[in-house]
């Protein structure tokens, strides 16, 4: 291995030696001093435009921001003193004053950056009392809410927007004190091309963008006795809904969310992993479909929402390609809607089907017009996210960590280990791979992990030999790694099969509805340690379960035969699968 | 499927700059150059134009609005069909520029970067115009008013309804 240049310098009076290329920061960080920061963001671009991480640097005449500056051969270094204190005090000071003092109700009270910093800095008072910026609060998208108020103009969402999900849907508009970070044209998020993925909220480092909050709508229907109200939890909440009730990061909470969903009051209380089986037959059905006749290949997989729309604003051609299948959030409540309203004898009118999900996007899919059912009622009524869940629940006063575990109810309550890894980058390509390639060789197999397409990071392919066939596939997360895949297909440079995309990166692990990390703790979002967690936390659900194959499921097996016919039949036609449509504004590519 | 194109608006010549530059390195530096010449052939930016450049420049439009709202000189409205320009130069001010500007604001009703509501007159404040022994000046369109004073808005905007019509 080649070896790296290495550095050597000398911070706080602390010899260090570090590889060529580490800014000060980083090498700080290394001997434990952290040095205090605001709009830096370990995994995406340095932006260096706060300035609260600036550092004294011998020799030089003015203070050096660390976030951007790296370590070069004998630097003596100071990241405390007298005058540092003080200047990042006053720029902390500066920021609050443009900022609105409600922090007793703001959704990120206790988790904000900002606050932290204050705390920490030891900001006790209001120094500069003078006008702040005023700005309504946009609340226009049913899934991203922005609120310019309490920006603080660190760039963290316009980078994440444009580097990681390639949408750019954000840029700064104006200029000095009135700049504002908006879509283009200062138009609404709705009428943008944003995606609904959540990402902006998640590495925001205050309050400026936070996702809908509709558990004011669920709370009304648990306490609405006419009607039946279901939930159904998606595979990815059971990975990280501990970690909002401080549980280890890892470790599936599976049982306890039941309980807690049963003890809120729900009705019913399914998993849409079931779906997420059902998915899989739909989806490896048409996919043999196409593959024997000659039909659009590759094969675009459909659950992801933030994909569904980013796909078309950017990449309408893509559309023949896309799996007609819905997500399993809509095959479910899609079910719940008639499959369960038949079997239990209730007007579907009355059933208020609620969805737990990772996912702010999924907001939004919720309320898109071809998603509802014969007499035009929503197939979903709302979604909550995982922080909504995790705030039920600390509301209604339940201790969660303690809770005894519970099964889901009959009958989608079951899935196997193939429908638990659909959280995860790389699960909803394997669950298909494993029933795919029973169906082509018609043998069952006993290897079945497809650790090719498992990992972290955004863009995997692998060549797979099914029967002599080579299957060409590849897996993409955020959708800048999606924008690679499909200019390659584009071009012509690689024919591929089945190509499995999530617009988050890391999949629904680390959607844009998910538990944020400790702000404190100098932990942040997309960190790759904690997408594996929870990845591990759904590939050991497989892992101990019996059946690891969507087409194994026998409840699945039974609805098909006793209600919905033929796979990709007609009844399952009308019930799972959707369509899609260009939109505007065209997104640029 | 049917994918739609997006209509260009733009003059043909413009969208030829704009296929020139593409085929240089780094044709998205030529977005400031681009949003230019579009405004001098129309007078300002229309949202319309924006998108086309972003579509046919392939920056995004976030990008496009970003630039065209910080930079001063860009203009997202119209001019009037007589814009006044009032010089706020130091030698301009210190002989009464701002009441100069005053009083146009009474008279019209709208501020610098406004245009009145039937398209006649809009008013811009400049930069020294580097003819300051006629100090205070006001151009409108192509012509030059020296030493204006407060009192002589009201007469300079009767004139010119007068003429117009």
């Amino acid at each position: 291995m080649l070896e790296m240049k290495k550095v050597n310098a000398i911070i706080d009076n602390i010899p260090v030696t570090v590889n060529e290329g580490t800014t000060i920061m980083e090498a700080a960080d290394q001997i434990g001093h952290h040095v205090p920061r605001l709009c830096y963001h370990p995994h995406i671009s340095t932006e260096g435009a706060c300035r609260i991480c600036v550092v004294e640097v011998e020799g030089r005449p003015s203070y050096i921001p660390s976030c951007a500056t790296p370590l070069t051969e004998g630097m003596v270094i100071k990241t405390n003193s007298p005058e540092l204190h003080q200047i990042r005090r006053d720029l902390v000071e500066l920021m609050l004053n443009n900022h609105p003092s409600s922090c007793l109700t703001c959704e990120r009270d206790g988790n904000c950056e900002l606050q932290n910093l204050a705390y920490k800095l030891g900001v006790r008072d209001r120094l500069f009392e003078g006008s702040r910026k005023r700005y309504e609060i946009d609340k226009s998208s049913p899934s991203v809410l922005r609120n310019p108020e309490k920006c603080v103009l660190c760039r963290r969402c316009i980078r994440v927007c444009s580097e990681v999900q390639g949408v750019n849907n954000l840029s700064q508009l104006y200029r000095g004190v009135d700049t504002v970070v908006a879509p283009a044209f200062n138009n609404n998020m709705i009428d943008s091309i944003c995606i609904n993925c959540g990402q902006c909220i998640n590495v925001c480092p205050t309050g400026a963008f936070l996702a809908k909050d509709d558990t004011d709508r669920v709370w009304e229907a648990l306490n609405d006795k006419t009607k039946h109200v279901v939930v159904q939890t998606a595979p990815a909440i059971r990975a990280a809904i501990g970690e909002g009730f401080g549980m280890q990061q890892g470790v599936a909470a599976t049982g306890q969310t039941v309980t807690a969903l049963r003890r809120l009051g729900f009705d019913a209380i399914f998993d849409t992993n079931f779906a997420a089986d059902l998915t899989i037959m739909e989806e490896a059905t048409e996919f043999l479909h196409r593959f024997q006749n000659g039909g659009a290949l590759p094969l675009i997989t459909s659950c992801s929402p933030g994909w569904v729309k980013f796909l078309e604003h950017f990449y309408p051609e893509f559309i023949p390609n896309t799996s007609t299948c819905r997500s399993p959030m809509q095959m479910l409540s899609s079910l719940t809607k008639s499959f369960y309203a038949e079997k239990m004898g209730i007007n579907p009118e009355d059933i208020y089907v609620v969805a737990i999900m990772p996912c702010t996007a999924k907001k939004f899919e919720a309320i898109r017009p071809e998603h509802v059912t014969e007499s035009g009622l929503p197939l979903t009524d709302a979604v909550l996210t995982t922080r909504e869940l995790i705030w039920m629940i600390k509301a209604y006063g339940i201790d969660f960590v303690n809770l005894p575990e519970s099964d889901f109810d009959s009958p989608m309550g079951y899935s196997t280990g193939a429908g638990d890894i659909f959280g995860s980058t790389g699960g909803v390509m394997e669950a298909a791979l494993r029933t795919a390639y029973e169906t082509i060789t018609g043998e069952s197999s006993d290897d079945i992990e497809y650790k090719e397409v498992r990992a972290v990071e955004g863009l995997r392919e692998a060549s797979l030999d099914i029967n002599g066939i080579t299957v060409n596939v590849a897996v993409a997360n955020g959708l800048n790694n999606a924008k690679t895949i499909l200019e390659k297909v584009k071009r012509g440079e690689k024919e591929y099969h089945i190509i499995e995309i999530m617009a988050c990166p890391g999949g629904c692990v680390a959607g844009g509805g998910q538990p944020l990390t400790d702000a404190g703790k100098y932990v942040y979002p997309m960190d790759p340690m904690m997408i594996r967690k929870r990845q591990e936390a759904l590939y050991n659900i497989d892992k101990n379960k019996e059946i690891r194959k969507s087409h194994e499921n026998p409840y699945v097996q039974e609805l098909y035969k006793n209600y919905l016919g033929e796979i990709g039949g007609e009844k399952a036609h009308k019930l799972l699968h959707t369509h899609y449509h260009e939109r505007t504004p065209r997104g640029i590519k | 499927m049917e994918i739609s194109k997006m209509p260009i608006t733009l003059d043909k010549d413009i969208v030829e700059y704009i296929e020139e530059v593409k085929q240089l390195e780094h044709p998205e530096s030529y977005l400031i150059s681009v949003l230019h010449k579009v405004q001098s052939r129309y007078g300002y930016l229309q949202q319309i134009h924006m998108e086309e450049v972003a579509h046919l420049l392939q920056v995004p439009t976030a990008t496009v609005s970003g630039v065209a709202t910080f930079y001063h000189f860009f203009r997202l409205k119209p001019k009037g069909k007589y814009s006044i320009s009032i010089c706020l130069g130091t030698a301009c001010f210190v002989k009464g520029a701002n009441l100069v500007l005053d009083a146009f604001r009474n008279e019209l009703g709208i501020e610098i970067g406004e245009t009145t509501s039937d398209g006649m007159f809009s008013i811009e404040g400049t930069r020294c115009i580097g003819v300051c022994a006629l100090a205070p000046v006001v151009t409108i369109n192509e012509k030059v008013y020296s030493q204006v004073t407060a009192t002589q808005v009201n007469e300079i905007l009767h004139k010119i309804k007068a003429e117009d019509k």
